[in-house]
């Protein structure tokens, strides 16, 4: 009987890409259409293989205008149905998001390069789950405490980031379109192809034409939305440097913003923590997406009584992570999204080896084609360390020690950011005396990396203002509103 | 399997002779360790559950399954005939199929030992519940008598039940001076002893913090196998309470170097579950515990699903229950 | 013979202390028939950096207090208000010219105001806080918590109902401020300030800039210890109002933008100044045995 090595192996497991139906090309979506752009054009790839998935338009500083001007159009109707008809519109669309969640799944796998098991069971579900909620919304609004009579803004102008291409896009557009406004979005440029599928299902929602209208494009198209004069609002998430230039970019306009930045989340855990659970919750937190997450736990605070063995079961546990093919339903960690991001990793993660700190990976076996990283921890971190302050945004766990919690909140709290951050105890008014000392708009106790429509969202500090999701979110797209 | 004699402590244990010296510095001890966060441990069984292995690895797993089946009937209503139709069916679960492999063990009452013992001889253990099983309410004289018992009848394996009265009412040196009582009544006349497991009940621990140190309480009482549940209690075995137990041998081989067994029982029906399980203890555990020396399914009805499962991946074609026995 | 007055120069308010500028000047200040009233403090930009860690230095103490004990601290300023009545009305009429009815109006205003918000302190989190029901064994909540140091360029018409009207809505829910006068009305601010040291608001949670919001506004704007900035006080100037804003963004302070004109303090303050300086935070906690 045979026993023991290499007997008990994972098969791999892809899911089947025939569900997708990827066009050579892609035009932008305006006015419900699908039309060509005026501007020149780009190429998506499949991060994991480096083939070319398709050629994307694109968008010029006139195709944003047309797009614009559609989306002003359709606001007069869009913002004057009733809000039980518009919900009409939202639940359809959330229904059919889950009718074609597995085609959304694989499609966002092999545009993105998430683990399929990523795409399939949290990106794609909370997305429809996000599209429900703020359908029930949209007839509700007089009563969300935001005002006696909440108003739209008008045209919103919405630029989402590649590491959750179709879960930004739902941020955006489900609060946007609930409370009456009309959309203009860009997807990110290494990632249009769900964004492109979602108009298609605007289409089949018949959704009237102009109330979401997409532009692909780089970083010139994002800013020819974000300074259009008719738009009255911008939501963007991404990098702080941007989100900066935007708040630059609209100062003196009455355009509402709102800005969901970068972050260095710390993942602060006690010696009394469940400890098996916060291995797990180590592991979701920074190499969850990669880490390509703006509030992934990047920088682990442990009490230093209890470093060396958590290192140890931390280690153990990093050693079952599959990385490889992100269709295989048994991959952890997939492919780094662009060969620039997998640059700026490794150019980071230098830096660490250079400032000292002690790098450690598992052994792992990386395909030969496509954008990889292991998963990295680096311990012998202090403040000092350039990887304890900058965001790496890839697979790479900074591992730093404190003796007291008066020391875990000054450590967590020394930073710029503000985004998020994780505390693993059993004490529960320790819990709540850190959730509280916290400076972070969404605090993780016993738990990391958790996400629900109902749930606001959203950063301190340079990680950005305003909050996404949850009653709060509506805030963003209501005149006078906040919070 | 260990065969060392009861009175004979392995010595990475000598370190937790302290521990075990007095009601309070095994409760200090029990109460020191990380305590388990429920809804994290089932995120992280339910992970696993979503792994997918090879074909080939696929025959090869239930082979193992079917390896690792304690074949078990535990009825009022067990009769001498019932128990030896079990004996053979566990020697060849599949008579068709000489290459089906023979389940680990056939699990009945004490005083049925000597019926199985009859039919599988040395080829099948016969593992016997004891210990006033399923409720543990007996004097300890009763308990160790059953234990005796059923030893003396040729039981190569006891299944004890702890006393959970005894667990939740806080007496933990209670529960490990029966559990070291029933290893030492475990002791054949040839200085050999009967393989012990002791059964939690872990429906009636009801939280993973108890799950925990009980595991570690039966551990440190020098038992040889930990098992969920006596299949009269619901819910039996779980994948989250068997990861919580997978994570207690694998601490415990760390600090002290002896190895320790896992017996998930009840509830496990289906090829799909069992494999779900075998995915959990390479992963939790390691690959050391995919062997039958170390992990046992406590099941009936699994076996002729793993039956079913296995001739679909030779014949290529799904079967049905007429094609297996029922026993 | 007349007796000759005691001619007063005002000072700064830092840290519950009373400097004079760091640079040394002061300025004079007329009512408003231009007729000499006073000299006051002329804030620079090291008053502007002193005063910024003054209200860091007192952030954690101030948030940390319970909403309760914030209203009542800021109850107690409307009380110590109402004893100086007279000072207040008279600091009005030379600052605004203002008649003695409409002054005395404007300071029952003022008081009432902060009355007000004194009351908001243990309310605002339950009116827009929420506990959220998400799809799982999760315990998460959503509370408002303060953005931390707020700059506060004061309106330069309204002296004091303005004034009360911008500041207690940022330190009420916690937060602690650097506010920079009306550089034309400074007065009632002067008072304001003797009203606070002689209250229970710890040094540091109010500070008051007598001076030029077109000076110090920049420094604030830039500064990147200070959290959010209230632009009421360049209201109308629109030029300045976007370079503040320009500035604003290096550390992404939350901005209330200037309005085209001051607005109407009399009107219902709605929730607007104490929802644009305070951060919601989500807890997520997981339920189980």
């Amino acid at each position: 009987m045979p026993k023991k090595s290499n007997t008990f192996e994972y098969a791999p497991a892809p899911e089947s890409r025939s569900i997708v139906d990827i066009k050579a090309s892609y035009g932008l979506f305006i006015d419900g259409e699908f039309v060509d752009g005026r501007g020149s054009s780009f190429k998506t790839i499949n991060p994991a293989t480096e083939e070319t998935l398709a050629e994307i338009a694109e968008a010029s500083d006139a195709d944003v205008d047309l797009a614009v001007k559609a989306a002003r159009r359709a606001f007069r109707g869009w913002s004057r149905m009733s809000g039980k008809e518009r919900a009409k519109y939202l639940f359809r669309i959330a229904r059919i998001i889950q009718e074609r969640g597995r085609e959304l799944a694989v499609l966002e796998s092999i545009d993105n390069g998430k683990p399929i098991k990523e795409s399939r069971d949290v990106d794609v579900p909370i997305v429809a789950a996000h599209f429900f909620y703020y359908a029930g919304w949209a007839d509700k609004l007089e009563h969300a405490g935001l005002g006696a009579n909440p108003q739209p803004l008008g045209v919103a102008g919405q630029v989402i980031p590649w590491n959750f291409p179709l879960l930004m896009l739902a941020w955006k557009i489900a609060p946007a379109l609930a409370c009456g406004n009309t959309v203009v979005l860009k997807p990110a440029e290494t990632t249009p192809l769900t964004a492109l599928l979602f108009a298609e299902i605007c289409q089949q929602a018949d959704l009237p034409p102009g109330v979401v209208n997409i532009v692909t494009g780089a970083g010139s198209t994002g800013q020819a939305i974000v300074s259009h004069p008719d738009v009255d609002k911008v939501a963007f998430t991404g990098s702080t440097d941007v989100g900066k230039a935007i708040a630059r970019a609209v100062a003196g306009t009455d355009k509402k913003v709102t800005l969901e930045l970068g972050g260095k989340a710390a993942n602060i855990v006690f010696d009394d923590a469940a400890i098996d659970q916060a291995v797990e919750g180590i592991v979701n937190g920074i190499f969850f997406n990669q880490g390509h997450v703006c509030c992934a736990g990047s920088r682990l605070l442990v009490q230093e009584s209890i470093a060396d063995e958590l290192l140890t079961k931390l280690k153990r546990r990093m050693g079952t992570l599959r990385v490889g093919d992100p269709l295989d339903k048994n991959t952890d960690i997939g492919a780094i999204n662009s060969a620039e991001q997998l640059a700026r990793i490794r150019e980071l993660t230098g830096i660490g080896d250079a400032e000292g700190a002690d790098r450690w990976s598992p052994a792992c076996d990386l395909p030969s084609a496509g954008f990889w990283f292991a998963p990295t921890i680096f311990t012998g971190v202090t403040q000092a360390h350039r990887i304890a302050r900058e965001e790496i945004f890839g697979p790479v766990l900074s591992v730093l020690t404190f003796r007291t919690p008066a020391e875990a909140v000054e450590k967590a709290n020394n930073t710029p950011y503000g985004l998020s951050a994780g505390v693993w105890t059993e004490k529960g008014s320790r819990i709540l005396h850190m959730a509280s000392e916290l400076r972070a708009g969404v605090v993780w106790a016993n738990t990391f990396n958790k996400f629900d429509p109902a749930s606001p969202f959203g950063g301190y500090k340079e990680s950005g203002y305003g909050r996404e999701g949850g009653r709060q979110g509506l805030a963003a797209y209501l005149k006078g509103a906040s919070l | 399997m260990p065969t060392t004699a009861p009175t004979d402590p392995h010595p990475g244990l000598a370190a937790y002779s302290e521990v075990t010296a007095s009601e309070a510095s095994l409760r200090r001890f029990l109460h020191g360790l990380p305590g388990v966060d429920q809804v994290g441990a089932e995120a992280r069984a339910a992970g696993l559950g979503t792994r997918s292995i090879k074909t080939t690895a696929k025959a090869w797993a239930i082979d193992l399954a079917i390896r690792m089946v304690d074949l078990t009937t535990l009825e009022g209503q067990d009769t001498p005939g019932k128990v030896r139709a079990l004996g053979a069916k566990a020697l060849h679960p599949d008579p068709a199929d000489p290459s089906c492999p023979s389940t680990a063990a056939v699990c009945v009452y004490g005083d049925l030992v000597g019926e199985v013992k009859a039919i599988v001889g040395d080829r099948v253990n016969v593992a016997a519940v004891a210990t006033a099983f399923p409720s543990g309410r007996a004097s300890m004289a009763i308990k160790l008598a059953d234990t005796r018992d059923a030893v003396a009848a040729g039981a190569d394996e006891i299944d004890m039940v702890i006393d959970r009265g005894a667990f939740l009412a806080g007496h933990y040196l209670q529960v490990f001076e029966e559990i070291v009582a029933v290893r030492e009544a475990c002791a054949r006349p040839d200085g050999t002893h009967a393989h012990l497991k002791v059964i939690f009940e872990t429906g009636e621990l009801q939280t993973y913090d108890n799950v925990r140190r009980a595991s570690w309480l039966a551990m440190l009482a020098g038992t040889d196998f930990i098992k969920t549940s006596t299949g009269k209690v619901q819910p039996a075995a779980t994948l989250p309470v068997t990861l919580v137990m997978l994570e207690a041998v694998r601490d415990f081989r760390e600090a002290t170097g002896v190895q320790i067994g896992v017996k998930p029982a009840g509830g496990i029906k289906t090829t799909k579950d069992a494999i779900k399980y075998l995915v959990m203890v390479n992963e939790i555990a390691g690959e050391d515990w995919l062997d039958p020396d170390w992990f046992r399914f406590g099941a009936s009805t699994l076996l002729n699903d793993l039956l079913m499962q296995r001739t679909k991946l030779t014949t290529g074609r799904y079967s049905g229950p007429d094609y297996f026995t029922l026993d | 013979m007349a007796r000759i007055d005691v001619r007063k120069t005002y000072k700064l308010y830092i840290g519950g202390a009373f400097p004079r500028s760091e640079s040394g000047y002061s300025y004079e200040v007329n009512d408003s028939k231009g007729k000499f009233v006073a000299n006051a403090a002329l804030a620079s930009r090291k008053d502007v950096r002193d005063a910024v860690v003054a209200a860091r230095g007192a952030f954690r103490g101030w948030s940390s207090r319970t909403a309760y004990n914030r209203g009542q601290v800021v109850y107690r300023i409307a009380e110590v208000m109402e004893d100086r009545r007279p000072q207040f009305e008279e600091a009005i009429r030379q600052s605004e010219g203002a008649t003695a009815a409409a002054a005395r109006n404007q300071v029952d205003q003022a008081v009432d105001r902060l009355v007000w918000y004194a009351g908001w302190a243990d309310k605002l989190a339950q009116v827009i806080g929420n506990a959220n029901p998400v799809a799982g064994p999760f315990f998460n909540h959503t509370a408002p918590e303060p953005t931390g140091v707020v700059a506060v360029l004061a309106p330069q018409a309204s002296s004091l109902l303005g004034l009360v009207s911008v500041v207690a809505p940022v330190i009420v829910t916690g937060n602690t401020s650097v506010v920079v006068s009306s550089y034309a009305r400074p007065l009632p601010a002067v008072t304001f300030a003797e009203v606070l040291a002689t209250s229970d608001v710890p040094g540091g949670v109010i500070n008051i800039l007598t001076g030029d919001a077109a000076t110090l506004g920049p420094w604030l704007a830039a500064h990147m210890d200070v959290n959010a900035i209230d632009l009421v006080g360049v209201a109308g100037s629109a030029e300045l109002a976007t370079s503040l804003e320009v500035a604003a963004a290096d550390n992404l302070k939350r901005v209330r933008r200037a309005p085209g004109a001051e607005p109407d303090w009399t009107a219902d303050p709605g929730l607007s100044g104490m929802t644009a300086f305070v951060e919601a935070k989500t807890v997520w906690h997981p339920i189980g045995i």
